[in-house]
């Protein structure tokens, strides 16, 4: 199955590629990849690597290389939300860990998997976000919401479509 | 004791619209800058500014500033490059976020005058990729703010000096905080730290000489050129020139980022302007700097000031200035367990002891905590984290050893106890729910 660049996936990629010298298009690799994954709700395939790879001029390896180093780049198909919950040093001693088991009883899923319908990607977040002083915190569709309440994430997870 | 907050970096905070451009320059914002085009700013005279001012970089590893600007080949043919570090994503620490959220422009005017100072006309701030729905689109506004205004550009204002400015996004990964990793990331490469030398101010970007400097030392020295090196050098202590922006986040009243004078007691910076331990509780540890610091009881850090030498004498490191506040009833093996996942989960895997070491780690406190754990896998924690640290290409190895020695070192007895009684904490002992 092969599959083409969107136009707008095409742009979004020229306007990267012209901060980089001419011959240094693999600079562009990572925000290829973001809109690509963006534009296919939220993961992409070997054949979204191979259109990069061909629209840059570059080895596939390359790409993948890329696409399966980064944590926010998914390679196996996901729910279209992204729910990532901090859960790291901060979060943790501000109840992080209630808030996943919260989540993960209220959507019938475990960090790491999707709901059956393909409504949220419960992420298993590594990372600190970076909200520390607004913990616990999480990110959905990489919009941050800090000093949650087990009530407020209620809210924000009704809310996605 | 009453504390001058935000004299540097969140200058403009608390102003109306604190990150356009209006609100910058009514701040006093670009009057450096401007003072460097109309040619009465030599790169030299800049240098010996910074190194005057002590400002030593807030990313982590605390290196003199000015000094790290003096070893750029600064009149060598060719193309010379500054990148920022703006991969802000060492456990506890957040203050970067709020300086691109809310003071962006001051960043833009640093980076503008260091690469000048350095003989670099291109520049990008490498920002991390969770950032991309709110500093990142603030970040690249105040860019556009810049050049709209004329002061970013080929021969800006008649001046002859070029600098371009440019936004990277990333994706994701601990381990492009290190300035190596980072700029292979940036070349579009998987994030895996270079062996040095060469330093990057020889080989750096696509090899050219580049220099890698943090958000926040970036975002100060438009206000140390302004108030001049003495009035910053005399902000904090001997050796800790400035202000410094704490991120005090876990069991505290008002957790937040700060930006205070270096050299504030820990415990005024605690109960004064924190607002105490949460919920009246004692205070058991804190990690002054990011989750790579050594972690400090109580007792010791009660007698600490906040800057580089005080906390270095103390045991451990000012870091990131990301101080996490523990208080009585924290589990000390549950923590260390959690950021040992996280060392384990960011490690880049070229080294050994670390790919396989943070591993090792991970999985023995694990043990522990699912009550399975033997005495002798207290001193074979400490065994493993020894043979990680400078044993890597990174620092992250380093910084996964450290936490474990540190925990080990001051906690033992709730390892010990947790070991005896099959997983139980030291905290759920039944004499102390008596108590």
């Amino acid at each position: 199955m092969s599959y083409e660049l969107s136009a707008h996936v095409r742009d979004e990629i020229d306007h990267w590629r012209a901060r980089f010298p001419a011959d240094r298009q693999r600079s562009a690799v990572i925000s290829a990849l973001h809109a690509v994954q963006h534009e296919n709700k939220g993961f992409i395939t070997a054949e979204h690597m191979n259109a990069v790879a061909e629209y840059l001029d570059l080895p596939t390896i390359q790409v993948y290389e890329v696409g399966t180093f980064y944590s926010m780049f998914q390679t196996r198909e996901v729910g279209r939300n992204e729910v990532a919950i901090c859960t790291n040093i901060s979060c943790m001693l501000r109840g992080a860990e209630d808030i996943v088991e919260h989540v993960e009883a209220r959507l019938g899923v475990k960090l790491g998997e999707s709901t059956d319908d393909g409504r949220i990607f419960l992420k298993m977040e590594e990372e600190c976000i970076a909200a520390c002083c607004g913990a616990p915190a999480m990110m959905v569709n990489h919009k941050y919401h800090e000093n949650l309440s087990t009530q407020q994430v209620d809210e924000i997870l009704d809310g996605l479509e | 004791m009453a504390y001058e907050h935000n004299q540097v970096c969140f200058h403009t905070l608390g102003s109306d619209e604190s990150w356009t451009l209006a609100t910058y320059e009514k701040d006093d914002g670009y009057q450096s800058w401007r003072k460097v085009l109309a040619g009465e700013l030599s790169p030299e005279q800049i240098i010996e500014e910074v190194k005057a001012s002590g400002l030593r970089g807030r990313g982590g590893a605390g290196f003199p500033t000015g000094l790290k600007w003096s070893f750029m080949p600064r009149d060598a043919e060719g193309q010379k490059y500054l990148v920022c570090n703006s991969d802000e994503s060492e456990p506890g620490t957040c203050h970067d976020r709020d300086l691109l959220r809310y003071n962006p422009h001051a960043l833009v005017e640093g980076m503008a005058i260091a690469a000048y100072a350095m003989g670099a006309t291109v520049a990008y701030n490498y920002i991390r990729g969770e950032f991309l729905d709110e500093p990142v689109p603030r970040f690249e506004a105040a860019v556009k703010e810049a050049y709209e205004a004329g002061l970013l550009g080929n021969d800006i204002q008649g001046s002859g000096i070029d600098f371009d400015l440019y936004t990277f996004v990333g994706a994701g990964a601990y381990i492009c905080g290190e300035e190596t990793a980072l700029l292979e990331s940036l070349e579009g490469k998987q994030g895996r730290p270079r062996f040095k030398p060469p330093f990057p101010a020889n080989f750096g970007l696509y090899g050219k000489p580049t220099t890698i400097n943090n958000t926040q030392s970036l975002a100060s020295v438009p206000t140390i050129l302004r108030k001049g090196a003495a009035w910053f050098a005399a902000l904090g202590p001997e050796g800790s020139g400035g202000t410094a922006i704490f991120a005090v986040s876990g069991h505290v009243e008002k957790p937040g980022n700060y930006e205070l004078p270096m050299g504030i007691p820990f415990k005024d910076l605690l109960n004064d302007i924190c607002g105490g331990v949460l919920g009246g509780k004692k205070l058991k540890a804190v990690i002054p700097g990011g989750s790579s610091c050594k972690v400090l009881p109580a007792e010791v850090i009660m007698d600490c000031t906040m800057d580089f030498n005080s906390l270095q004498q103390a045991g451990s490191s000012f870091g990131t200035g990301a101080v996490i506040v523990m208080d009585e009833d924290t589990c000390m093996v549950k923590v260390l367990r959690r950021i040992a996942r996280f060392y384990m989960a960011e490690s880049c895997g070229q080294c050994t002891p670390c790919r396989e070491g943070t591993g090792w780690l991970y999985r023995m406190l694990t043990r522990i905590v699912e009550g399975k754990g033997e005495e002798a896998d207290l001193e074979k924690l400490v065994d493993v984290a020894n043979k990680i640290e400078g044993h890597t290409i990174c620092a992250l190895g380093d910084a996964a050893a450290w936490p474990v020695q540190s925990f080990l070192k001051h906690y033992i007895h709730e390892f010990e106890y947790m070991v005896r009684n099959n997983g139980r904490s030291i905290v759920d002992d039944p004499s102390r729910a008596a108590a």
